[in-house]
């Protein structure tokens, strides 16, 4: 809520500069977002009228005047003078009272107003408009002021304009300070001075007429007042002060009726609303109802949008038809307009389980709705209501009516009484305030305290005001009594628990170890938004279920990611487009996958993708250049799987997978469990994401790699290896893993490590096949290996492999 | 020649200006060959000695026997400098650029986000803090009901939810863990919950996604003073100096007292960094803790300012941009 600072200070003035105040009432709770003069520095300008105004000879928009500035004297202006002023302004006139920017006068943004011709016409200062003296953004014409303005006197003294607009963040729980009166009273409150509130006094009824009020929905309306004006001045405006008021706490002037519900709004926290009494069916015979809508009823709304009412919504009804949404929004139809003559003044209380989101079913948000969510004081309608008829009377006139009230006693908020015991305050503070203090505290805060018990059995009985809503249960009085006392006169002390050790599972591979492998292999980690352009993760991964956000940031942000694909991707892109030519990025994070079978219908799996680039490393006065490709990326997933001290457990197999490469794609299984995949990108993905250069990319389901094997340690050989070599010529589409799965099953025991160390196609080898260079190391725990041992290993693997995959030895 | 010791005398000063000319191994050894060898001088000495009278015998032996020692001592003592010599030529030979830059010295980093989450999981995990995570498609229940935040709850407005349905959103808070904690946890509870949280929001200083650490404690006797000793602690570890701090009243419908927490800024403004609290009782009930018994403390911070603070980072959005030239700052 923004405010004005000196409206404040006429109910409370405690002895403090703004910034202390705003330091003050931020440290309570009401935390202070911005402070910020109501109007431009200036100085200089002072209040004249216009005493002679006629056309310009040689200009047909201009007009030449003669301003009288009273007693007013300066270094440019003798006392007495009469001004020559050439102005612009349409509605400069004879008689109006004006603000004058005299020669020597500084206007906001350091422009000096220095003696000028116009036209051949010499003008010795300036007319001002409001938004020339930053009040504001933009204005018709030059300022008018109030008749009785007095002539001579500087400007911002009479607008008092040395004063700032406080804009107050509330939390939701302090609806109780959504206007001046609360605002004052938390002041008063903080510096245990009084609050001056303006006498409110019941206005004397000088005409007869009421309307039949009417309440169908008690609980949720446990009391309205209504009250006929007749015969208001539809020409009369808003005074000046009121409008400087309004504007200083964020409030448009709009007319003068709306503007003093307004007013109410903004000094005693309460809404307000003025029906067009000629608008109500049977006029001054209406019969007002509160209502809930009736089914499919339909309401034109104040911004001209017509609505169909929900049934929960509660309304303010004639005989006829919903006039507006209690509490929340008034209707077109029966507004206060330019011609209105006749009103009829609404002052409710509505409560707040009634108001509360029905404003969001309909995407309204009103002052209004704002407040009597919250909860408005139960109390305070019969002082709004005859507030806003005095202020009324004053500016437009008018016969007022009796104020009717209609009520349901039952349903009016009754008297709360909490107690606070000395024992639970202490054990959830932790530090002893003492029992003067905390009933000095509870006292001031406008609370009916009475205390019974001594030391740690003391209670106190706290009755609570109506306007404090949030005061239900015993902390609500902890959390207030802690918050007058100031949290940081609170000391801080080191928390004590029992020293009990937590699980460290061994098996568990920590996230973080992982990453390290890929940082120690040269990717940067990257982040990116779980949710991605529809178009580009349905070209990855097409035909796929997805979860849509129904209300996203941007079409570009408006579905669940897959996969950490989309994002990696797009990241590759957007850092190639800034001349970075090798990359390598992996992130971690969850995937969204639409599963009905899960918590929610959303699988959620972490998942640890990269994707890489470029050369493969960066040029190097010794290093060859080489474009990366799949086995780069393959290598850096298996020394993630390395980590798990079971890299042989996981098996990659040719695969296909939407987006890569049908060629060049690996699939990652463990157990026959997918683990993940890792290939080369689809070129026509390629071209389409705009990529420069092969891509390669990986992703895996981090909790199939978690896990580490718990070594089980073997005795080391005292006895020497033997290496013996072969090469043995397959067909080209034999796979590698098949050659070696197979020199494993039958090496025997004697065979500890298999190496394949060359590839070979090309001299020598026929068209089609391709020649395998693969190292065997054989060992035994008891002995030293014969010769014939070892012949007998390489002979019956030489064989197996001949007759298996119709290999055979290389020449 | 006769035998005797001037001649012993002059083969070995022959040896020794033989030996200093001897410019490298190979003509070195062609001196011990003209000089120790089978034919060569001490030999053909050695044989005239059987000529010798048979009581000069060992005297003469013994001479040529000390001169052939003395010799073969200047013959290894060269040898030894010509080998250092030969080495040093050949280490100069091979000497290189030490200047030039090594292979594959590249290692990437981890994120900014990341590395500020590891520390502060450090700083708990070392107090006993045991690290939580959640889901981050959360049910109304977890991220509103069960804080104390019914529907229509003017708070839930505050928080700009993406939602899927009205019962589904993307979470706002972290704050959801401490409940999915509890469910199946009691007390004594140490718990932090770092994550990413969603906001529909976007502009300057504010990105539709972030992350948060979330802490809870609950046990007998934690009081707001407790809260207050804990992040003061972790404020200035975290920072490495004494910040300026102080705790402002607020409100959070799961924690009463609640309070925001600010920072001194170098700029001399307050920068809020996070937002805490005695966890409300309706929240304990909620997971049948009896908040007679037991009291706790909640809080949540917001990772990228912290890290946007320690390390100087000025714009927000540039976490998510994933600019390498932005990532490569951080190892």
């Amino acid at each position: 809520m923004k405010f004005s600072e000196s409206w404040l200070r006429e109910w409370v003035n405690p002895a403090l500069s703004s910034d202390e105040l705003a330091h003050q009432i931020t440290m309570a709770g009401l935390e202070v977002d911005s402070v910020d003069p109501v109007a431009g520095e200036f100085s200089g300008v002072v209040i004249g009228e216009v005493v002679e105004c006629g056309p310009h000879p040689d200009a047909d928009k201009l007009q030449i005047t003669k301003i009288s500035l009273g007693d007013y004297s300066s270094a440019t202006v003798e006392k007495g003078e009469l001004v020559d002023i050439v102005c612009g302004a349409k509605n400069c006139r004879k008689g109006l009272k004006v603000a004058v920017a005299t020669v020597g006068a500084v206007l906001p943004g350091d422009f000096k107003i220095k003696k000028a011709k116009l036209r051949g016409i010499a003008s010795f200062g300036m007319l001002c408009s409001e938004s020339e003296i930053g009040l504001a953004d933009d204005s018709a014409g030059i300022m008018e002021l109030a008749n009785d303005a007095p002539v001579g006197k500087c400007v911002r003294e009479y607008l008092d304009l040395n004063d700032v607009t406080i804009d107050v963040d509330l939390t939701a729980n302090r609806g109780d300070c959504l206007g001046i009166k609360g605002l004052a009273r938390e002041v008063g409150v903080l510096n245990s001075l009084a609050v001056t509130e303006p006498t409110i006094t019941a206005i004397a009824p000088t005409i007869d007429d009421v309307l039949t009020i009417n309440i169908e929905a008690n609980e949720a309306c446990p009391r309205y007042l209504g009250r006929v004006i007749k015969g208001i001045n539809p020409s009369a405006t808003t005074p000046l002060w009121m409008v400087e008021k309004l504007r200083r706490c964020g409030t448009r002037s709009i007319d003068p009726v709306v503007d003093v519900t307004n007013y109410i709004l903004l000094e005693l926290g309460h809404p307000m609303h003025a029906f067009d009494l000629a608008k109500l069916d049977g006029g001054v015979n209406a019969k007002i109802t509160v209502r809930f809508a009736n089914k499919e009823e339909k309401l034109t709304l104040l911004d001209e949008k017509e609505v169909t009412l929900k049934e929960g919504t509660l309304v303010i009804a004639d005989e006829k038809k919903a006039l507006a949404m209690a509490g929340i929004f008034g209707g077109l139809e029966s507004g206060v307009t330019r011609n209105t003559t006749d009103i009829f003044l609404e002052s409710a209380f509505f409560a707040p389980l009634a108001i509360l989101g029905k404003a969001r079913q309909y995407g309204l948000h009103t002052d209004s709705s704002h407040r009597y969510e919250r909860g408005i004081d139960p109390t305070l309608q019969f002082d709004a209501i005859e507030r806003a008829t005095e202020l009324l009377l004053t500016i437009v006139g008018g016969q007022a009516g009796p104020v009717v009230e209609a009520k349901s006693d039952a349903d009016i908020p009754q008297t709360k009484e909490v107690s606070l015991r000395r024992k639970m305050l202490d054990s959830r503070i932790g530090h002893h305030i003492g029992d003067e203090q905390v009933s000095e505290i509870l006292t001031r805060l406008g609370f009916t305290v009475t205390s019974t018990g001594e030391d740690v059995a003391k209670v106190w009985q706290v009755i609570v005001p109506a306007y404090r809503f949030d005061i239900k249960i015993e902390v609500d009085l902890i959390e207030e009594v802690a918050r007058i006392f100031g949290y940081n006169n609170i000391p801080n002390i080191a928390p004590k628990a029992a020293l009990k050790m937590c699980e460290k599972k061994e098996a568990k591979l920590s996230l973080i170890n992982l990453k390290q492998v890929l940082v120690n292999r040269d990717y940067q980690e990257a982040i990116t938004y779980s949710f991605v352009d529809p178009k580009v993760q349905s070209l990855l991964h097409p035909d796929k279920a997805v979860m849509t956000l129904p209300h996203p940031i941007s079409s570009e942000m408006s579905v669940m990611r897959l996969s950490l694909w989309t994002g990696l991707l797009q990241s590759m892109v957007y850092n190639q487009n800034r001349q970075q030519g090798r990359i390598r990025l992996f992130e971690a994070g969850l995937r969204f996958v639409p599963d009905e079978n899960a918590e929610n219908g959303v699988r959620q799996q972490n998942m640890l993708a990269g994707v890489i680039g470029g050369q493969r490393v960066d040029e190097h006065w010794s290093m060859e250049k080489a474009a990366t490709d799949f086995y780069d990326i393959k290598g850096d997933v298996e020394a993630i799987l390395a980590l798990t001290c079971d890299a042989n457990g996981y098996e990659f197999s040719k695969a296909e997978v939407d987006a890569l490469h049908p060629g060049q794609t690996a699939q990652i299984t463990k157990d026959g469990v997918y683990v993940g995949c890792v290939g080369t990108l689809h070129p026509e993905l390629e071209r389409k994401l705009g990529l420069n250069g092969r891509t390669l990319i990986f992703e895996l389901l981090l909790s199939e790699v978690l896990v580490q094997k718990i070594p089980e340690a073997c005795d080391i050989s005292r006895f020497p290896a033997n290496r013996r070599d072969i090469a043995i010529v397959v067909k080209e589409e034999v796979d590698a893993k098949k050659v070696l799965q197979l020199i494993e099953k039958v090496g025997g025991n004697y065979l500890i490590d298999l190496n394949l160390f060359d590839v070979y196609q090309g001299q020598g080898i026929n068209d089609g096949f391709k020649s395998l260079a693969i190292a065997l190391v054989l060992q035994d725990n008891s002995k030293t290996l014969e010769e014939k041992d070892i012949t007998d290993v390489i002979d019956r693997v030489v064989e197996t492999l001949k007759t298996e995959l119709n290999a055979s030895l290389r020449d | 020649m006769s035998l005797d010791t001037t001649t012993i005398d002059s083969i070995v000063a022959q040896a020794e200006i033989a030996i200093a000319a001897a410019s490298d191994p190979t003509a070195l050894d062609q001196v011990r060959v003209n000089f120790l060898g089978k034919k060569g001088l001490f030999t053909e000495q050695m044989k005239g000695l059987s000529k010798l009278p048979k009581e000069e015998k060992p005297k003469m032996g013994q001479v040529i026997n000390i001169a052939k020692q003395a010799v073969q001592k200047l013959l290894n003592d060269r040898g030894e400098l010509l080998r250092a010599q030969e080495i040093k030529e050949k280490l100069a030979a091979e000497s290189i650029d030490v200047t030039l830059p090594g292979r594959g010295t590249k290692i990437g980093g981890l994120h900014p986000v990341t590395r500020t989450i590891a520390r502060i999981e450090s700083f708990f995990g070392d107090l006993g803090f045991e690290v939580k995570v959640g889901p981050e498609v959360e049910d109304d229940y977890h991220n509103f009901d069960a804080l104390n935040i019914p529907e229509h709850h003017p708070a839930r407005q505050d928080h700009d939810t993406f939602y899927f349905n009205p019962k589904l959103v993307l979470r706002t808070q972290t704050s959801g863990v401490q409940i999915r904690t509890m469910e199946v946890e009691k007390p004594p509870l140490r718990i932090i919950s770092p994550g990413k949280v969603y906001r529909n929001d976007y502009d300057q200083t504010h990105t539709p996604m972030f992350h948060q650490v979330e802490g809870l404690m609950v046990d007998k006797d934690v009081s707001f003073t407790h809260l207050k000793g804990i992040l003061h602690d972790f404020l200035h570890h975290f920072f490495e100096e004494e910040v300026e701090i102080r705790f402002r009243p607020s409100y959070f419908p799961f924690t009463e007292p609640s309070a925001e927490v600010d920072i001194m800024g170098k700029n001399g403004k307050w920068l809020e960094v996070l937002g805490c609290g005695m966890v409300h009782p309706n929240v304990l009930r909620s997971v049948g803790i009896d908040p007679e018994v037991y009291t706790g403390f909640a809080f949540g911070m917001g990772v990228e300012r912290l890290t946007m603070l320690r390390y100087g980072v000025n714009d927000l959005r540039a976490f998510f941009e994933n600019d390498l030239r932005f990532l490569k700052q951080f190892k």
